[in-house]
């Protein structure tokens, strides 16, 4: 790591106060941390977000859920009263990794294999930073790129109830990410199914959903064939893989919220 | 004699307790008083031209105690990194090996290669220093695989050796072998892969070396196998120091699995530089490096052809290998595809005619070299597909093909066409017990209910053997070893009568201060809590040729069994002049010698007091209780048995679950079960690991390693393996005093073809390994 | 230079530490406390786990910074003095390491698994271990070691 200064302020306005160009914000650390190891980062500062009280806990409110940005995965996967959501923080990395990351810190990064982005888009979520709101289709903007603006920060995450959701993930062997992550939820706002992994962001089925919305069966989805185009390809996985885990796992959510 | 911690018994090791309360002492946990750090820089191009190193900024940045460079080694007089095997081709050749800097010096060939050492005050330093020195690189064409490297338009890696040829060996009798081929009954013919693989033992090698001006000595301490070869290479070849003033420490090193056999870059430059800078300087490897320069295992490209009579007979069988041995020839990377493998392709058949040829080529990718199994897991794989696939195309069932095919048991000695003397076995024994154990009958049933469910099972064989107890010295000499291959050991008692045990095997996971410690312990008596096992030091053992080829128990356990019975002769002489009686009415019975027809004795303890107290004895009886021993085996040993693998297939997904695992054995006798099951369990995680999960892929356009992390590289993790059912038989080894056959290898060579032939019954249809979830959902799909 | 104070092992300590030192470095280097291992650059292997606060965390993947005020556990404070933890006689008992440099890790993993767990079967350990790499045992005899040790901290 090259040397930098550490900042760990109290309060947002505090925080803010502190963001420039060259620094960057601290918050569960599990991917930056790595990334200022192998030298690939060279920030002024870090600014630890984690003595902000407020940025911490998770707030059923009716009928959502307030997250905090600072919220670990293992508090989200033990105290979410959305259980798709309990169940996908109990699946991101390991017990380890889900001790010290956070929600913040997950969406703010914008990684294409992460779970967390399929939870917000899938569900509809909202972002709630120190300037505005940010509604979850808005969010995710390309592969590590958000709608944040530099220096603003992340204070939570709302997660209106679903009707009826599941997440299913194919692991990628190695690193545990996902390959693909398919979230299909019944929301107020419809059907919604996300996709992560897949591109190199999450995105929204739109054919499923419309298929979805007129029969919510595994039927409705057989004659969908998704298309390859754009869709990543690594050495774990090739695009065509991963069109056909996409509609595998689609299924797979289906028949779990059908029972 | 099995008592509580005995021969047989399972004691509970006695190693176990530093490591779980956070005492071991692994070469990172320890510091010299005015340590430096030392970090390599390592070549960023696959294969280059190197036309300048200007380290003039970095000498200037804090904390800086030199860099140094291959030049400078050079001028130092320090040699190449050697190998220890030489391998002759079909021609007569010797085979060709490139000199091999331990730093470069005029080119670099992988991606990796060890360029200079930065040696600062604080590890921090010298990586920020390595960031100021500036080497200008001339990139040249590479080539990655083997077939490309063998191809007449492959690029040039060596100057000195023309088309990337190491050797090209044979074993066998090809003519036979055709004949049988040409008139066969059925033919089975297949390429198969053997993926290459990065060794990954959870503790990076690292290395320490320490000069002490006062005695003009050098103390390396480094993450080996063999301490002692380490010092004989260091000293005779590198000319790092002469042998009486090189102590080489490997401390307790955290698994090895073949990978720190051998003598790198690394610590050769740390023990060099340490007198040179006459600072200690201590070099750890991050996993990155690791992955980089630890020396690679497999890597083979095979074409197959089995030749079977009506009946299902093996006639004759026909190999050609390539074997890609990466950028230099490692310590022992000529003997692994030719005498670790070839000799071997018999498996547990009779085989009327076998040939064998291999051509092992330089690429530019990272050394590749013995890995757990070492050439028998590529020998297994070949044969135990083979006869699969053979199998499958005659319509006759894989067990029963292996039983029309083995070797009876009233054979042996069975001498093979490829030069291997098995000396005892009973094949057909463990494949009753493997196939009673999984309730083979019960397959089909078990298939339907799967199919039921929108699932493939598949269920596969291997009936493995595999030569260990690494090995006679006068066999491996002929066949082209720089060495010797016994072992030593020395048995001190001390006045109480507690004792010491050196051994020249090293263990690194294996157990040995237990089970070794059980053999003496059941030998002379003496409780097993008073018995410690010295090793890995070559200031304190004698010198020794260390552990790798379950060879550890084999040989360095009948070392121990041969100072054991010098002892035992020595207290015979010691008992009857105290007991006044000749030393041929001397019995002695597990540390008790007493007059025979009498009730007078003495025990172990009481000897050794009096070898130290010798008041009164005789000008013929030596005093003190220290023996020693050197043990060269008669034969290498020849543990067998069969596996059997059941998998379940998701062919949407393309997603392996394997649902059991039965593991038998014929290991000869073991001393601690408990341990060898352990072993078997590490030694399969390993093989399925190759075969469902491991790949060391390299970009053939950049040269890059892809999987150069854990991110990539798929470790066996807990939820990836099923509970393995381990059993054993026990048919003594007939060549050593301990009956023992080795056990540490056993998984790693036989679950490959296990599971590839599970998964390919599921199928229908072949696939190379790993078996990864796409690419058994294409063979699903029928992509 | 940040001064850092925290309690390791129930002990109060304190030292001045550039801010880009991970805590895995400061616990084997400024506290020579050498049971917490480091095997991998990518926070995968677990070799490194101590606890933090009582809750397992990879210690390459923190800075000694991030700690300040925190009650950690390593390997070497997990005795009672002279008395072992269960998790720790029952991997001896159970052959649950063999070349023991991820076992220091995997046990506090194991510690904080059982302690979080209502109930453990085989399928839920292997799964709590998805970040601990082991090369060397196949993992059946450390997840027969955490079965037993499980049985023995409920008692």
């Amino acid at each position: 790591m090259y040397e930098f200064d550490y900042k760990r302020p109290g309060t947002i306005d505090e925080a803010a106060g502190l963001l420039n160009d060259d620094t960057v914000l601290l918050a569960g650390g599990q991917t930056l941390i790595p990334t200022l190891k192998q030298r690939l980062a060279q920030p002024e500062a870090l600014v630890d977000l984690s003595a902000i009280e407020s940025l911490r806990g998770v707030c059923p409110d009716g009928d959502q859920l307030a997250i905090g940005a600072m919220t670990t995965h293992a508090e989200v996967a033990n105290k979410a009263t959305i259980p798709v959501l309990a169940s996908l923080a109990s699946g991101i990395g390991d017990a380890q990794v889900r001790n010290r990351g956070t929600i913040g810190g997950s969406i703010a990064n914008n990684d294409p294999a992460a779970d967390y982005p399929a939870a917000v888009v899938g569900l509809n979520a909202v972002v709630s930073t120190d300037r505005r709101t940010i509604a979850a289709d808005d969010f995710f903007t390309d592969l590590f790129e958000t709608a944040l603006e530099e220096g603003e920060i992340i204070t939570n995450v709302t997660f209106p109830k679903p009707e009826a959701a599941a997440y299913i993930k194919f692991d990628n062997p190695a690193s545990r990410y996902a390959i693909v992550g398919v979230m299909v939820a019944k929301t107020s706002s419809g059907i919604r199914v996300a996709v992560t992994g897949a591109g190199p962001c999450v995105f929204r089925q739109t054919e499923m959903e419309t298929a979805l919305s007129g029969s919510f069966t595994t039927q409705a989805l057989e004659n969908i064939s998704v298309s390859a185009d754009g869709l990543n390809s690594d050495i774990h996985a090739s695009a065509e893989y991963r069109a056909n885990l996409i509609k595998v796992l689609a299924k797979r959510a289906v028949a779990q919220i059908n029972g | 004699m099995t008592t509580e911690t005995g021969i047989g018994a399972s004691v509970r090791r006695k190693e176990d307790k530093r490591f779980i309360i956070g005492k071991g002492r692994y070469l990172d946990d320890i510091t010299k008083p005015g340590q430096t750090y030392g970090y390599f820089i390592r070549s960023p191009y696959a294969h280059a031209k190197i036309n300048s190193i200007d380290t003039s900024e970095a000498l200037k940045a804090p904390g800086i105690v030199d860099i140094l460079t291959g030049p400078d080694m050079e001028a130092d007089g320090i040699g190449p990194i050697i190998c220890g095997w030489g391998i002759t081709s079909k021609d007569g050749t010797p085979h060709k090996a490139p000199a091999h800097p331990a730093l470069a010096v005029s080119h670099v060939k992988y991606v990796g290669h060890q360029v200079a050492l930065v040696v600062a005050e604080t590890l921090q330093q010298a990586r920020d220093a390595a960031e100021l020195v500036e080497i200008d690189y001339e990139e040249l064409p590479h080539v990655i695989e083997v077939g490309d490297a063998l191809a007449s338009d492959a690029p040039q890696i060596h100057d000195d050796i023309p088309g990337n040829l190491s050797f090209d060996w044979e074993i066998g009798d090809r003519a036979a072998a055709e004949q049988a081929i040409a008139s066969a009954h059925h033919v089975t013919r297949m390429d198969l892969r053997n993926n290459r693989l990065i060794p990954n033992a959870m503790e990076p090698r690292a290395a320490l070396g320490e000069y002490d001006a006062g005695t003009d000595e050098i103390t390396l301490y480094t993450t080996s196998q063999n301490p002692h070869v380490h010092r004989l290479v260091l000293s005779a070849f590198n000319a790092v120091a002469p042998e009486h003033k090189l102590r080489v420490i490997a401390p307790d090193v955290g698994g090895g699995f073949g990978s720190k056999i051998f003598i790198y870059s690394e610590e050769t430059v740390c023990a060099w530089a340490t007198k040179k800078l006459d600072r200690p300087i201590k070099w750890t490897a991050d996993r990155s490096e690791s992955f980089l320069s630890d020396a690679h295992g497999r890597d083979h490209e095979t074409h197959a052809e089995m030749a079977f009579d009506a009946d299902g007979k093996i006639l004759g069988f026909k190999v050609s290998t390539k074997a890609n041995v990466g950028c230099y020839l490692s310590t022992f990377a000529s003997a692994v595809p030719t005498y670790l493998y070839g000799t071997l392709l018999n498996g547990q058949y009779t085989m009327p005619a076998i040939y064998c040829e291999v051509q092992a080529g330089f690429t530019n990718t990272a050394p590749v070299d013995a890995y757990r199994g070492a050439g028998r897991p590529e020998a297994t794989y070949v044969v135990e597909r083979m006869i699969e696939i053979g199998a499958r195309e005659m319509g006759i069932d894989p067990g029963e093909i292996r039983k029309r095919n083995f070797i009876p048991p009233d054979a042996y000695p069975y001498e093979t066409p490829v030069i291997m003397a098995y000396d005892s076995g009973n094949y057909a024994l463990a494949m009753d017990k493997a196939q009673a154990a999984i309730d083979y009958s019960g397959f089909e049933a078990r298939k339907a209910e799967s199919a039921q469910r929108g699932k493939l099972r598949g269920i596969g064989y291997s009936a493995f053997i595999e030569a260990c107890g690494i090995a006679p010295s006068a066999a491996v000499g002929s066949l082209g070893a720089g060495v010797g291959l016994w072992e030593s050991a020395q048995v001190r008692f001390n006045p109480t009568g507690s004792v010491t045990v050196f051994t020249g095997s090293h263990s690194h996971g294996q157990g040995h201060e237990t089970t070794f410690a059980q053999i003496v312990s059941d030998q002379l008596g003496v409780p097993i809590d008073q018995v410690e096992i010295s090793h890995g030091d070559t200031g304190k053992v004698p010198f020794g040729m260390g552990t790798y080829g379950s060879r550890s128990l084999a040989v360095g356990g009948s070392a121990i069994m041969k100072a054991i019975d010098k002892v035992v002769e020595k207290s015979k002489k010691i008992a009857a002049h105290t007991l006044e009686a000749s030393v041929e009415d001397i019995e002695h019975s597990g540390g008790v010698f007493s007059v025979a027809g009498t009730d007078k004795k003495m025990t172990m303890a009481e000897i050794a007091f009096s070898a130290y107290v010798p008041h009164n004895y005789p000008a013929d009886v030596e005093p003190g209780m220290d023996e020693t021993a050197f043990y060269d085996p008669l034969n290498f040993t020849f543990p067998a048995g069969t596996h059997i693998a059941e998998v379940e297939i998701d062919p949407e997904t393309g997603t392996t679950e394997i649902l059991d695992w039965v593991a038998v054995d014929d290991f000869g006798n073991v001393i601690n079960p408990m341990i060898v099951e352990g072993q078997v369990h590490g030694g399969l995680a390993q093989g399925i690991g190759q075969a469902l999960l491991e790949n060391c892929v390299y970009d053939k356009e950049s040269g890059q390693l892809l999987t150069g992390s854990y991110m990539d590289y798929c470790m066996p993790r807990a939820d990836d393996l099923p509970t393995f059912r381990v059993e054993t038989i026990n048919t003594p080894c007939t060549t050593n005093p301990l009956g023992v056959k080795g056990c540490g290898e056993a998984g790693a060579i036989s679950a490959p073809a296990a599971l590839m032939n599970a998964i390919t019954n599921a199928l229908g249809k072949e696939i190379d390994m790993p078996a990864t979830p796409e690419k058994v959902w294409r063979a699903a799909q029928g992509l | 230079m940040p001064t850092v104070s925290m309690t390791v092992n129930g002990k109060q300590v304190s030292a001045d530490v550039s801010s880009n030192t991970l805590l895995v470095t400061f616990i084997r280097e400024n506290l020579k406390l050498t049971g917490t291992h480091v095997g991998c650059d990518t926070s995968q292997c677990g070799a490194c786990v101590v606890h933090v606060n009582g809750n397992s965390a990879k210690s390459c993947t923190m800075l000694a910074v991030q700690a300040e005020g925190a009650e950690i556990t390593t390997i070497e404070g997990l005795a009672k003095g002279n008395d072992l933890h269960p998790m720790q006689k029952s991997f001896q008992e159970n052959h649950g390491l063999q070349c023991g440099f991820c076992t220091t890790g995997m046990i506090m993993s194991a510690v904080d698994l059982v302690n979080k767990s209502d109930k453990l079967d085989d399928a839920s350990i292997r799964e709590g271990l998805e970040g601990n790499i082991c090369r060397c045992t196949g993992y059946q005899n450390i997840v027969k070691s955490i079965q037993a040790a499980a049985k023995e901290m409920e008692a």
